[in-house]
């Protein structure tokens, strides 16, 4: 256990690092910040003497080392945008991100393992069928177009759920924006969880659904038919703890992937979150915060499936967590 | 039944007051597609800012809707010889730290916006204000110049009592102005104006409440605004469609017709000051240097068609720089499509044949600006001139426009005097890196009677003699075909019916919040 985390981290360490070179080696086609910082009066000049004060003409490898340095140091760098470092502006975004992804897998989670289950059990029964052609629908369906759909469904026609932001927060801890504990916090959270679900979803009933059905028909399961043990035991215990496995790989990656929807899903609810916060640092080319932004998705991606990892020794005891001997 | 007389009237009494609140105190939610960068209004010149000056701060002056000026902070002025100018500060006017406005402020001002990056260049002309006795102040020009009422509308003054001194947090003076990290400015204000900055979470939401010392007892009944950024477009409409917000700034032009037709909203819009132009670069192109060529590209080009078509109706043809109420709107130039003409200047010209070219544009910068670019690369296509059109967005055009990449380059201009002189120096003049003047004149036209013109418009004082002048220059910049203009941007505003939106709004798109009222 101890050699897997070693490894691990030396992993993350590494994937950040090229994440970090990537990043800052594209900054520079994203434009020049002190365009956005300046009216469009101000000289060649005065802007080039405001990139000289910012080291942005210093070298590359300059840069980058002196951004490694301070990173070592937990110092992103600073949002020229927000005038503060940039470790404070994505912690202050985080929650909101977090929150959304969280409620989001929960609804994945919630719906897709019964759905999965019953259309495999019944793979002919009419609402199996319409639970397929749905998610058809669902995994076609461009997220942003779903938002804007459900937007104008249930704010502008319906006016049962506002149509963006965050609404009323609470603060959790000092520094935890949490819109899980108010009513007006959790009817915002609504549409985009379900939104941001609207991709993940289909392809999880799916994914259930084929799985579930192959261990149908494996040996093992006809043996606990002849034994003649009840229905339930065989579907629900047999059955599903197999069809589990391949269903949590791809969970661990999809997980990730749904972090990067986030910036769709965000810009149209203007939800708060680091994924909107993403979209505008390009757009105002605020290259610290987009790097950092960056680095610390690719940080949640290495976190997540390293858990992935260690869930997968506890479902099926055979799988070996690899460093173990 | 006594009892029942008593909760009766108490539930009256309740609703009574829930109601009589609700109309003289009325909560504004405004939704923006962004917000200020800064609480500083030193820090940026930009629409977002400006608009926020007015509602936390006031100006000298400021403009009407027909385009005239109005008192605010100066209640009268008159120009005592050539170079001076003197203002009379309304008196007893406090600051929303308790401060009382004095002359000084505005010396402290000036000073200040002539030490601003931004703001610097458009008060070059200015050497200072001099303070007379404690309400009465001169601004003092390095020459006779023209528009110093119309630079007065940027002078909000800040209280230089509030502002001195050395921060804490950094340690460095409360007025120094600062970019792109923390300063006091950034994140404090003492303006004059309707509202006070109670709260702020940059790029989330801004609260402003009404300021109870305000000097002017004839405004709105806002007592609260809460302005949210929303950058998508489909969303702005949608919170205000279902009413979650009151006020948006912009409609998309996709919208308007929705918006319009929505019971219980009202769309407000207006022909903008924002010219956008395509500039021919004669340095890069020896065809462009030829006036027939210039010529035929601006008979080429179907601006009423793009503005009815492509624009849906939301902008207003141009054949000049100068929108409609500028002294330099020369009435007689009109948009000139004409394919066939188009066609005799290119034989004319001796490119019959045609020739092939390059053209940048942006595409998130201005409405539908890469739409536009490629219609115009269609329409030229029939004068048989090739043109092959890159599309960026606008972080990165910039540099590509300053590097003058291409042969073509797409820019809009908003002339911060709001007077026509301000595009040509930009747009038109000479460009010369000393001076600064033509800084954005990427088609290096240069003609030096535009030059002359111009800098002796600028030291005119006499308003119709200035007129007459500026009037002349568009008339050469459209004989000569300097650049082609092809529209001037509309504005939109859209809320609930009942305020008096129509009113408050104006050709700048400085919406006076201060003066808004809801029923």
């Amino acid at each position: 256990m101890f050699a897997f985390t070693v490894r691990r981290v030396a992993q993350a360490v590494l994937v950040m690092l090229i994440i970090s070179l990537i990043g800052f080696s594209i900054k520079h086609n994203f434009g020049d910040p002190v365009r956005e910082l300046v009216g469009e009066r101000v000289t060649p000049q005065e802007r080039q003497q405001i990139r000289d004060q910012l080291g942005l003409n210093d070298p590359f490898m300059v840069q980058y080392g002196r951004f490694l340095k301070s990173a070592v140091h937990g110092d992103l760098g600073r949002s020229f945008f927000f005038k503060k470092p940039v470790t404070e502006v994505i912690l202050a975004k985080a929650p909101a991100t977090l929150e959304l992804v969280f409620c989001a897998s929960l609804i994945v989670i919630l719906l897709s393992v019964p759905l999965g289950i019953y259309s495999a059990i019944h793979p002919r029964r009419l609402l199996s069928r319409l639970i397929m052609g749905v998610s058809i629908v669902g995994v076609s369906m461009p997220v942003f177009l779903t938002a804007i759909l459900l937007i104008y469904i249930f704010s502008v026609e319906l006016g049962w759920l506002p149509s963006f932001g965050r609404g009323e927060t609470v603060q959790l801890f000092g520094f935890w924006d949490s819109g899980l504990l108010t009513r007006d916090g959790l009817r915002h959270l609504l549409m985009p969880s379900v939104a941001l679900s609207s991709i993940m979803l289909p392809l999880f009933i799916r994914l259930i659904r084929s799985e579930m059905m192959e261990v149908l028909e494996t040996e093992y399961v006809k043996f606990a038919w002849a034994k003649g043990l009840r229905p339930r035991r065989v579907w629900y215990v047999h059955a599903f703890k197999n069809t589990l496995l391949p269903v949590i790989t791809v969970g661990g990656v999809q997980l990730g992937i749904m972090v990067a929807f986030t910036i769709l899903t965000e810009t149209v609810f203007q939800w708060q979150g680091m994924g909107s916060m993403f979209i505008e640092s390009v757009e105002r080319a605020d290259t610290a915060l987009m790097v950092s932004y960056i680095v610390v998705v690719g940080f949640i991606f290495v976190v997540v499936n390293t858990l992935v990892d260690l869930i997968y020794g506890l479902v099926n005891p055979t799988v070996r967590i690899a460093g173990r001997k | 039944m006594k009892r029942m007389i008593v909760r009766l009237s108490l539930v009256l009494a309740v609703t009574l007051v829930a109601w009589g609140t609700s109309v003289n105190a009325a909560t504004l939610k405004l939704a923006m597609d962004a917000d200020p960068v800064s609480l500083d209004p030193h820090v940026q010149l930009s629409a977002g800012m400006l608009q926020y000056a007015h509602m936390v701060f006031d100006p000298l002056v400021r403009w009407s809707k027909d385009g005239g000026l109005e008192p605010r902070l100066a209640e009268k002025w008159e120009q005592i010889n050539p170079t001076t100018t003197r203002f009379y500060l309304r008196k007893g006017v406090k600051f929303h730290s308790g401060n009382e406005l004095s002359a000084d402020d505005v010396v402290f001002t000036l000073a200040r916006l002539k030490k601003s990056e931004d703001y610097k260049g458009l008060f070059e002309y200015f050497t200072e204000a001099k303070a007379v006795d404690s309400h009465t102040v001169d601004l003092i020009t390095r020459e006779p110049y023209g528009l110093v009422l119309a630079m007065a509308t940027y002078i909000f003054p800040l209280d230089h009592k509030f502002y001195s001194g050395k921060d804490e947090q950094n340690g460095k003076m409360k007025d120094v102005i600062i970019k792109t990290d923390y300063s006091f400015a950034n994140f404090n204000e003492s303006g004059t104006g309707p509202f006070k900055v109670t709260g702020r979470e940059q790029g989330v939401k801004t609260t402003f409440v009404r300021f109870g010392d305000y000097w002017d007892p004839n405004t709105g009944n806002v007592s609260e605004i809460i302005l949210t950024p929303i950058s998508e477009p489909p969303t702005r409409v949608a919170a205000l469609l279902s009413g979650d917000v009151d006020f948006i700034m912009p409609v998309p032009p996709t919208d308007l017709e929705r918006v319009k037709k929505t019971d219980g909203l009202q769309l407000v819009t207006m022909s903008g000051s924002r010219i956008i132009t395509f500039q021919l670069n004669q340095k890069r192109r020896p065809e462009f240097a030829n006036a027939k060529v210039r010529q035929a590209m601006a008979y080429a080009y179907n601006n009423v068609g793009v503005a009815k078509k492509i624009m849906k109706g939301f902008a207003t043809p141009a054949a000049q720089n100068s929108p409609r109420g500028y002294q330099g709107h020369n009435a007689a130039l009109q948009p000139r499509y004409d394919l066939a003409r188009a066609k005799e200047l290119m034989k004319e010209a001796g490119y019959e044949k045609g020739f092939s070219c390059t053209m940048i544009a942006p595409n998130n910068r201005y409405v539908n600006d890469a739409k536009i670019a490629q219609a115009f690369v269609t329409m030229m296509s029939k004068i048989k001139i090739k043109v092959t059109l890159k599309t960026m967005p606008k972080a990165q055009y910039w540099d590509q426009y300053d590097a003058q990449v291409a042969d073509i380059q797409m820019i809009g201009w908003h002339s911060d005097t709001e007077d026509s002189a301000n595009f040509f120096e930009y747009l038109n003049m000479c460009p010369d890196k000393e001076t600064g003047r033509g800084q954005y004149n990427s088609g290096n036209y240069c003609n030096p009677e535009v030059d002359r013109l111009t800098l002796a418009a600028n030291g005119e004082t006499d308003n119709a003699k200035r007129s007459v002048m500026l009037r002349s220059i568009e008339q050469i910049l459209f004989d000569d075909a300097a650049f082609i203009p092809l529209h001037w941007q509309n504005l939109s505003w859209a809320s609930k019916k009942n305020m008096n939106t129509e009113e408050i709004i104006n050709v700048m798109n400085f919406p006076y919040f201060g003066d808004l009222n809801i029923q």
